[in-house]
């Protein structure tokens, strides 16, 4: 125990030390030079605009909003040689975008103010040289005239393809653990079974029921699984993790539409009689209480969805800030102060990561339940 | 005043709820573990949901006072 506690503080430590040289990278947070091959021809004329404007100043927005944002390329760090030559490291990432045809290519190909079919990078995300839009979801109905649609492997997107294998590792080796070891959590296992049972008989039967439990039981540890080990790597500030998957609005708009639509297809009698024909409540009431109680059926994913977007981003938001305040004060003397609160900052974060996974589940249990309780009466 | 400005008056005010009511949910579990300090564990685990539950109350409202103008 006491083993772990020691192991599990040097490695916090080491994260809250990264955290702080990652961030003085992030400094320079603009795209304009590349180490990639088509760097030489930009290299000059970028380097004689910097030279000019002298030291950029620092935007501790600008610099947060980079960082909990999706983006086309994965950035991973900026250096500036000895000429005041700013050199990006980035992992190109797959752009797919249709506007009436496909179009396949790298995001390197759009980077540092390329052109590529009509398309170009700013900020991260591809946009159009020809004046086109982002389409959005509305636009699908409206029409897509002028509009692109962004299908691309992005930051994100990547992001939940990485948590996907490392799920897949770690259940995959505790199914192996038990096979070995015929039946005796052992290895991953022991680390798996009891977080397993804790859904099981914490959250899935005391809100479900025994009867129904074991039906909604794998929904339910899919969504925990899924949230805690993105938010945790969410926390992790380099390459693997970094990537804000569950700060994203969308991803967990998806996870309350997937609890809306469970719940909802589950609904039994009573839960459908409760909504259009609440028992008990008179007559003329009823006009107000159905249209409150059909609303309830929105509301509840939308504060699920809610929770947990605003919990993450405002977890990186705070973290992000603290160590801003070095860039911002200009001076090395708020470092350790800034760096020690950052440290207890990330810690909570490491609480609130599987708190909000457990308050996910919890709640999609809950709701689950109320649809497929049996009345008593 | 400007709008931009009572964005943050909002956000004061959306903090200061949140701080009565997890300072609330903190001192009655408190209570509760001087009571029963064999419960304690089953009371913290109850007083964290509840807490969690009313900050994302909280930071929604932030949210919506950060990004929505």
């Amino acid at each position: 125990m006491q083993k772990t506690t020691r192991r599990l503080s040097t490695f916090l430590a080491a994260l809250g030390l990264l955290l702080c040289s990652f961030s003085m990278q992030a400094k320079a947070a603009d795209s304009t030079v590349t180490v990639a091959k088509n760097a030489p021809q930009v290299a000059g004329a970028e380097a004689d605009k910097h030279a000019a404007e002298g030291e950029k100043e620092f935007n501790a927005v600008e610099m947060i909003m980079h960082h909990i944002s999706d983006s086309n390329e994965w950035h991973l760090w900026t250096s500036t040689d000895e000429n005041g030559e700013e050199h990006h490291v980035s992992i190109p990432l797959p752009v797919i975008l249709y506007d009436g045809g496909f179009h396949f290519f790298m995001s390197s190909a759009i980077a540092h103010g390329h052109e590529h079919d009509g398309y170009t990078m700013e900020h991260g995300r591809v946009v159009s040289v020809q004046g086109k839009q982002r389409a959005t979801i509305a636009d699908l109905f409206t029409g897509l005239d002028n509009k692109f649609i962004d299908l691309s492997i992005t930051k994100n997107v990547a992001g939940i393809l990485i948590s996907i294998l490392v799920l897949m590792l770690i259940f995959t080796a505790s199914r192996k653990a038990y096979q070995k070891n015929s039946g005796i959590p052992k290895g991953v296992a022991g680390f798996t079974e009891p977080v397993i049972l804790f859904i099981r008989d914490e959250v899935a039967i005391p809100n479900i029921g025994h009867k129904q439990a074991g039906r909604f039981l794998p929904l339910l540890l899919t969504i925990f699984f899924f949230i805690w080990i993105n938010n945790l790597l969410g926390l992790i500030p380099f390459f693997p993790g970094g990537t804000n998957v569950t700060g994203n609005i969308a991803v967990t708009m998806v996870l309350a539409l997937i609890t809306m639509v469970v719940v909802n297809v589950n609904g039994n009698k009573s839960y459908w009689g409760h909504i259009f024909k609440p028992p008990g409540v008179p007559a003329w009431l009823l006009p107000i209480m159905i249209p409150v109680e059909f609303l309830g059926i929105l509301t509840k994913p939308f504060a699920l969805m809610m929770r947990l977007f605003a919990n993450i981003t405002a977890g990186h938001i705070m973290i992000l800030s603290l160590v801003s305040l070095i860039f911002m004060f200009k001076s090395v003397a708020i470092a350790p102060a800034s760096v020690a609160l950052a440290l207890f900052v990330s810690v909570l974060e490491l609480l609130v990561a599987a708190l909000q996974a457990y308050i996910f589940t919890v709640l999609t249990a809950l709701f689950i339940g109320m649809a497929v309780h049996e009345e008593h009466h | 005043m400007e709008a931009a400005g009572l964005i943050y008056v909002g956000i004061g005010l959306a903090v200061l709820g949140v701080g009565l009511g997890i300072g609330k949910i903190g001192g009655s579990a408190m209570d509760a573990i001087a009571r029963q300090p064999e419960a304690a564990g089953k009371i913290q685990g109850a007083m964290l949901i509840a807490a969690g539950l009313i900050e994302g109350a909280g930071l929604i409202a932030i949210i919506f006072g950060a990004f929505v103008k």
